[in-house]
């Protein structure tokens, strides 16, 4: 086993509720539990990969790590610092070494600012880098992201999608973060396009060594990018494991569900296709027993009673699932 | 010709948008042929006019700026293009009927999804207020809604996603359209609940005998629901096949380029293929081929360049439009060519 100090960010039973107020008195009830009870560890240099349907709360773990929405109880630790403690300038240097790529690079960069302010301004307010220094640094970036130096005086909308994406992913590694957090970086992106930003998220982890939290919902996308993939369903993470196994050998029925919704090209992987019925229950009122028990095909009446505990179901080291009727061999 | 088999016909529709910095030519001479109780696939990238394609069919291009300039669209022996608003109105929703992408914004908020399908039942059908309801709640059983005669009370926003894009497909096929046009019905939808649209979409054209008009980028769901597909670059059709053929072997570039750059499941690649460059604008295409800048063998081919190359057959119901492509190229043009710009490999 690994040492704990090995991890870059440990994440251990983290509950992210909202309260729902109603009425005059804006009284609060009941919660909406977005983020219900998740663990995980991500090692300096790999990509953990969370997937799931829209509302599973995998943008909401994302917000909770760099506390831009309080967290209800857990524990988050990144490098030592235990964020949800963390006072001012020790949330400033944690969140200085994790930066985001949004999903929608229009909406994320602000149209009156030039691509330099947009991509050096980290720089200028937290370095205090200045002038002719901060320009070549915005240059080295741009170039990096494969833009031009010189596009260095344009507003964001003389840019294409994929183009802005790059730009916001330059302004993502203008401190030079040890964590990326890419919350959907490519599903609003066209088909060959999304092929490019992919790319070039993997080369410059090779060359940056940066860690990825990648979250996305389309399966493929996520196998090609992480090392780690975890499966959220109604804010629990149901299934984890590395990604050949996951892909190999899933056994969560929500994963499998999953993949075989998904639609191939190629014929030969279209298996046959596990119908899931009815739709996400709703996060005000989230079944009893394992959220998944109303849609499952394997349910049975212990499903609807007790939630399964998340545990190594098989052989395979670090293969976890929460169900009682996963069986992995 | 098979033209009993022809639902709906599209020749050489162009559609251009005027605007103050010039001309944008969304749509620029198409033709395709959507085939009763088949679905006929459109795939292409933002911007490629497949939906300004779509709404052309439907008559709803804005004017101005837009305008459709040029070509036919033949639904039962008319051309659509020549029909005053009534008649028009007549076949809207009615004969041809559309669902959108986003369900959310195609609904009216202010109204219960009951009622908006009454209003459809009603203007075309001709049926009494109570008659209207119960057929109403019948589409909203039929497309799988839960408890319909409840559901048909409520608001849109008393839905999920899933559900409003039900509720939209019972509004379309309410009247038992001929032809459904579908553009991007499930890309707003999760992966689990598109399996079941598209299901929904396929038992329904197979009750109706329907054509459907599917519109997306999306080319997993085009190879498993699409019969014939069309593929779109930068206004125009760069390929047409049948859908086995076509995903066995594509033959355009930009075709091949688009199936290699996906990710798959089953293979692990350290990087994903590409194809450099962006989407061109319609205020900016290239000269020549439009997919030569982004090609690797167009971007240094004289006549790619210059002259861009028209939907030819090349055998085997198979339609492309590439100079490179087996097949393509007459022996006359070889020798042109040749004579211009020295021999080829």
């Amino acid at each position: 086993m690994e040492n704990a100090n090995n991890y870059l960010l440990r994440v251990d039973d983290l509950k992210t509720y909202f309260a729902i107020k109603k009425g005059l008195l804006r009284r609060t009830v009941g919660f909406v539990k977005a983020v219900d009870g998740v663990s995980f560890r991500i090692c300096p240099g790999q990509t953990l990969g969370l997937v799931g349907e829209s509302g599973c709360g995998k943008t909401t773990v994302a917000r909770t790590i760099v506390r831009l929405v309080p967290a209800t109880s857990g524990r988050i630790v990144f490098e030592d610092t235990d964020v949800l403690s963390a006072d001012k300038s020790q949330l400033r240097k944690v969140r200085r070494n994790i930066s985001l790529i949004f999903q929608d690079p229009a909406g994320s960069l602000n149209p009156r600012m030039t691509v330099g302010n947009i991509v050096g301004d980290p720089l200028r307010v937290l370095e205090k880098i200045t002038g002719s220094e901060l320009a070549d640094r915005v240059a080295i970036l741009l170039t990096k992201v494969g833009l031009a130096a010189d596009h260095i005086n344009r507003y964001p909308h003389e840019f294409s999608g994929g183009q802005r994406q790059r730009i916001g992913i330059a302004r993502a590694l203008a401190l030079e973060p040890k964590l990326v957090i890419c919350d959907e970086p490519v599903s609003a992106l066209d088909v060959s396009i999304q092929s490019q930003i992919l790319n070039l998220l993997k080369d410059l982890q090779e060359e940056f060594g940066l860690t990825y939290l990648f979250i996305a919902h389309d399966l493929a996308v996520v196998k090609f990018s992480c090392d780690v993939v975890a499966v959220m369903y109604m804010g629990k993470i149901v299934e984890q494991a590395d990604d050949k196994e996951l892909y190999g050998n899933p056994l969560h029925p929500y994963t499998r569900a999953l993949m075989s919704a998904i639609p191939h090209v190629d014929p030969s992987l279209r298996g046959k296709r596990t119908a899931l019925g009815g739709e996400v229950p709703s996060a005000f009122e989230p079944p009893k027993g394992c959220p998944f028990h109303t849609r499952c095909p394997l349910a049975e009446a212990k499903c609807s009673e007790q939630m399964p505990p998340f545990e190594k179901k098989s052989d395979h080291q670090d293969h976890f699932v929460a169900c009682w009727k996963a069986n992995g061999k | 010709m098979d033209d009993n088999n022809t639902a709906l016909a599209v020749e050489n529709l162009a559609t251009y948008f005027f605007l103050e910095e010039g001309v944008a030519k969304a749509v620029d001479g198409i033709s395709f042929k959507v085939k009763k109780g088949r679905t006929f696939a459109r795939v292409g990238e933002s911007g490629c006019g497949k939906s300004v394609t779509a709404l052309s069919i439907m008559r709803l291009i804005p004017d101005p700026p837009g305008r459709i300039v040029a070509g036919k669209i033949v639904f039962d022996g008319t051309d659509l293009l020549v029909l005053d608003e009534k008649q028009m109105r007549h076949v809207r929703g009615n004969k041809i009927a559309m669902i959108f992408q986003e369900p959310m914004t195609s609904l009216n908020p202010v109204y219960t999804v009951g009622s908006q399908i009454v209003e459809a039942v009603k203007l075309h059908q001709g049926k009494s207020d109570s008659k209207a309801w119960s057929d109403a709640v019948r589409m909203l059983e039929r497309v799988g809604i839960a408890d319909p005669a409840r559901r048909a009370r409520e608001y849109p926003h008393q839905m999920s996603g899933g559900m409003r894009q039900r509720v939209m497909i019972a509004m379309a096929v309410s009247c038992k359209p001929d032809v459904l046009i579908a553009d991007e019905p499930t890309t707003a939808l999760d992966v689990t609940i598109q399996a079941q649209i598209l299901d929904l979409l396929d038992e329904l054209q197979a009750q109706n005998n329907m054509s459907i008009l599917l519109i997306t980028h999306d080319l997993g769901v085009v190879a498993e629901r699409g019969d014939d597909i069309a593929v779109m670059y930068a206004s125009k059709i760069v390929e047409k096949a049948e859908s086995g053929p076509f995903f066995a072997e594509p033959v355009h570039p930009y075709s091949q380029g688009l199936l290699k750059s996906l990710p798959q499941l089953n293979l692990s690649p350290k990087r994903l293929s590409t194809i450099a460059g962006t989407v061109p604008e319609p205020l900016h295409f290239p000269t020549g081929c439009k997919f030569h800048p982004r090609c690797s063998t167009g971007r240094n081919d004289k006549r790619c360049q210059t002259t861009e190359p028209q939907l030819r057959n090349v055998g085997h119901g198979r339609q492309v439009a590439c100079w490179h492509a087996p097949g393509y190229e007459t022996n006359e043009e070889r020798a042109e060519y040749e004579s211009k710009y020295g021999k080829r490999q």
